[in-house]
Parts: C-alpha cells; structure tokens; sequence
C-alpha cells in the first residue's frame, strides 16, 4: 500500500479516519488551525480532541464558478458535528438540491487527493450522506 | 458631550465601467463633487480619510491630494474589506467629533470592471513532494477541497443557514432570487446604478449559477465607481449658509463593530452577530428605533445576504425575515424600503466606495433630491455594510430638522 499523507494535518488516518481540533483548556473554544492563543477566552493553554465523525449538514452551497484548477460542481458546507462545526465538502452523492437538503445526517468519509513524486498518496475527507 | 457631526457635502460617481479613468481620476471626481456639493474647498478639510482596496497601500489618500490640494493635513489611508467606504467616513466622523477637525473628507473608490470572481485565487499545481504547510499543515490548496472560499459561495452558505434555523416552507432558490427581482427592479430608476434593467423571476433563475442559490444577477457586480462625504461639526455648521444649514444630514449614529468570537465563526464566517451588534448600537446612539426608518441600504453583496441582514438589523421579528420579505415589506412600496438604489446586485460594488455610496443613497432621500426614485418625506435612514474577515458600519441619518 501507498505510503499515505492528510491533506490537513487536522484529519488523522488509520483505521477509524476522524478529525482533531484544539481545545481551549479555560473555556472548550475548538479550533483547527495552529493557535497562538484562544480568540474566546485570550488562553493559552489547549488540548486535543476528537471530533465525532457524524453529523448534521446546516449549511451548504453548490459551487458552479471556482478557482482555475478547482474542479466544479462541488457542495460545500458546514457540518454540526455534536456541537463542532465543521468545514467541508459533502462527498460521494450528485451536487444538485434534489440530493442535498438541509439538515441531512451525513458522516466522515476519506479520498484520495493526489499523489506525489514519491509515490506519497494525499488524504483529503468529505462527509458523505448515510 | 462630543458634538453632532453632519453630511455637508456628499457626492458618487456614475457606477460602471469607466475605462479611460484611473482610481485617482474616480477619487478626485468624488472628493472635489462632495466639496462642492457642501460649498467649501481643499484647504478648509481637517482630515483626509482614503479607500481603494485593491490599492491599499498605494497611499490613494496623498494621490488625491497631490491632484486636489496638498494642505498637509493628516490622511488616512484605510482598508477594511467592503466596510472600507464606512471605515474611512467613521474616520473622518471620530477627527470631527474629537474636536481635531473641524470639516473631514472621506473618499473610496475602486476600478473593478471586468474582474473575475473575487478570493480563492488561482490553484497553484500540486507540489511535488507533498510537505505539510500553513496554519492547517496542508499538504495541497483546501479551496474546492475543504469547503469554497468564493465570496457567492461562503454567502450563499450565510443564506443557507438561515433557513436551516427558521424553516422555510416554499422553494428556497426561488425566495432569493426574488429578493434580487426586487432590486433589480429598483434599479430602473437610479441612473447611476451598473445595471439599470428590470429581470424577471424567470430570466434570474435561469441566469448561470455560481454558487446555488446565488446566480450571476444574484451576486454583486463589480464596477468601477467612487464616493466621497464632507463632514462638518455642529458649531461650525451653525455659521454657515440657511441652505447649508437645511441640506446638511445629520450623521446620528456611526458604527463599526467585529466579529465576536462565538461557535463556528472560524469555519463559516459569521455576518450576523457583529451587525446585530452594530445595529443595537446605532439604534441606541440615534435615540430612534428600526420602526423608524423610512428606508434601508443593506449590504446585498448576494441575494442570499439580503434576508439574514432584515433579521440582524431589526426590521422584522426574530427568525421572521421570510415572512417580512414576502409582505412586500422591503420593495419601495413597502413598509420599510430596502435597496431603492438597487443594491449591490444592480448599482454595482466598487469595493471601497460601497460604504459612502450607500450613505449618498440616504442623503439623497433625505433632501428630497432622488428624483423618480424619491421615498417621500423620508426623515430617517440606515447604511449598512460588511467586511468579510470582518467589519461592519452602520450609519443612521436623519434629515435637518
Ligand atoms: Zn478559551
């Protein structure tokens, strides 16, 4: 098998797939991104923690016109996952509204986004709808 | 007590394509139709406060200077998104009011005709080697993979959420493209707007889409244009001319607010508490109430933006903003007139000038100067706009007692 890198370093691989975010240890604010501190509470102190890998789309738009290079149509969108959101595309059904409706259950799902020079395969994740 | 500050002079260009002007011919044009619509000059400014957002850091503030009248005073050049026009009148609104100046001129202005779809930028191709990088240690562009960073696509999420909180019962694409039937109806009657034609429900929906809901008549248009504001204190204004005195619009409140941290911020943006915010401000600051308004410019930068900016400003009941727009409430005929300019999806969007051409709008009414498209005897009026990143202004406007 390939040797395998997340496309984010949020999505952790392995057997059960799932995302991390980081947890502001005074006031639970999560985050994504790489922290300097907490934009809740201003702490400085956090933890990691697993988000679920089910949700609840409550948001969403069906993209037509991108970026050069980005491959349309695609649905973007926010998943509540039990009281996280999370950004993504919504994966694995057809991009038009008779598909995709507000308030779906919809769970973690991975693909392959590329693959480098060395043979090094690039995980993306979606949510697909179940 | 700070002193009131008033709209002496306000002027805005012809939105649109203007291919033999550069930003500093729209700027000057704006600022030297603003000085002469309050009847003052250059030398008697205080302040300068300057956006061009594609231009920020251009020094567009000392550009026009040195083509209307280098006085040394201090300039300003400000960027805050769309809320850049807002950002630099409010500039020019804190000088007056702190008593540094006495008269202020705030001016935006942007060249954006013929450009594509604005953020998200060009996927680089991928790396070679994959290597983890940036706040996220991505090893390949997110945009199209992690969600949209495409302006028609982010707000058409901000609509999206709106009626997944307050259910909507009717056919979702259809509601937002009539908000942008009504103003695009408006439109025909300001002949400064990019876009002056009246579009059928038909023609919008069928129109390309961009980002579903939102279809291309449904997104701003990005024009060329420019706006500028003079400001004066109300000791001095009191020593000028009756009619001065009687075209001045009082500025009774001026805002600008953030965005507070709250859940999910960070991953869909969130336009509706920091103009929550702005609005409860600018109510309380203006002693009037949302009841009181005879008109609304709200920043329609889509369809889909226009109806959670009726909930966040007040003008129906909470969660109600479906029901209001369809009463009819919004169109000029209706209990509180939105958008009479055309909004952003038909007057056009030159980025920086947005924020002072709304308050141009306002002023307009105030006066009784808006022709055709006259609301009468409005007496009260509210300018808001948003930044994405982000940033709101909301100015209420009252006319001369
Ligand atoms: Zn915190």
């Amino acid at each position: 098998m390939a040797k395998q890198i997340p496309l984010v370093d949020y999505l952790v691989l392995g057997d059960a797939p799932h995302l991390v975010a980081h947890e502001c240890a005074s006031c639970g604010a999560r985050f994504f991104d790489r922290r300097n501190a907490c934009a809740s509470c201003s702490g400085t102190k956090f933890k990691s923690v697993d988000v679920p890998t089910e949700g609840e789309l409550k948001a969403y738009t069906i993209v037509s016109f991108a970026a050069p290079g980005v491959p349309v149509p695609f649905v973007a969108g926010v998943i509540d996952c039990g009281g996280t959101s999370v950004r993504a595309n919504v994966i694995n059904t057809d991009p038009d509204p008779e598909h995709v409706k507000l308030g779906m259950k919809v769970r973690l799902a991975t693909n392959v986004v590329g693959t480098d020079d060395e043979g090094t395969e690039a995980i993306g994740f979606g949510f697909e709808p179940y | 007590m700070a002193e009131n500050v008033w709209i002496l002079g306000i002027h805005m260009t012809k939105f649109g394509k203007h291919p033999d002007k550069d930003t500093v011919d729209l700027a000057t044009e704006a600022a030297m139709g603003a000085l002469n619509d309050a009847g003052v000059q250059m030398k008697d400014m205080g302040i300068l406060a300057a956006g061009s957002l594609m231009g920020a850091g251009l020094g567009m503030g000392q550009s026009i200077q040195k083509q209307i009248g280098q006085t040394g005073i201090p300039v300003y050049n400000v960027a805050n998104a769309c809320a850049t026009g807002a950002t630099a009148l409010r500039t020019a609104v804190m000088s007056v009011k702190a008593g540094e100046s006495d008269y202020g001129l705030a001016v935006g202005v942007e060249k954006l005709a013929g450009a594509g779809l604005l953020a998200g930028g060009a996927r680089k191709s991928d790396e070679n080697v994959f290597t983890p990088s940036g706040r996220y240690g991505a090893v390949a562009p997110v945009d199209g993979r992690i969600g949209t960073e495409t302006m028609p696509g982010v707000f058409a999420q901000i609509g999206m959420e709106y009626l997944h909180e307050h259910e909507y019962g009717g056919e979702q694409f259809e509601l937002f493209a009539r908000i942008s039937e009504k103003n695009h109806a408006h439109s025909t009657l300001n002949p400064l707007a990019a876009y002056t034609k009246k579009m059928s429900l038909e023609e919008i929906m069928g129109d390309v889409m961009i980002a579903y809901p939102n279809t291309r008549p449904m997104c701003s248009a990005n024009c060329d244009g420019a706006a500028a504001a003079v400001v004066v204190s109300d000791s001095v204004l009191k020593k000028l001319s009756k009619e001065q005195q009687s075209r001045a619009v009082k500025i009774a409140a001026s805002i600008l607010t953030t965005d507070p941290w709250e859940e999910a911020c960070q991953v869909l943006p969130n336009v509706n508490t920091l103009t929550r915010n702005a609005a409860k401000q600018a109510y309380e600051q203006a002693g009037v109430g949302p009841e009181d308004l005879d008109l609304v410019e709200l920043h329609d930068c889509f369809a889909t933006a226009e109806l959670v900016h009726y909930d966040n400003l007040g003008l129906c009941e909470p969660g109600g903003a479906t029901d209001f727009f369809e009463s009819g409430a919004t169109w000029r005929d209706g209990k509180t007139p939105v958008n009479v300019s055309g909004g952003l999806e038909s007057k056009g969007h030159p980025i920086a000038a947005t924020g002072i051409a709304n308050v141009w709008e306002i002023c307009h009414h105030l006066r009784g100067e808006a022709g055709d498209r006259q609301i009468e005897g409005a007496k009260v009026g509210l300018a808001h706009v948003i930044g994405l990143g982000s940033a709101c202004g909301v100015h209420i406007l009252e006319k001369a007692a």
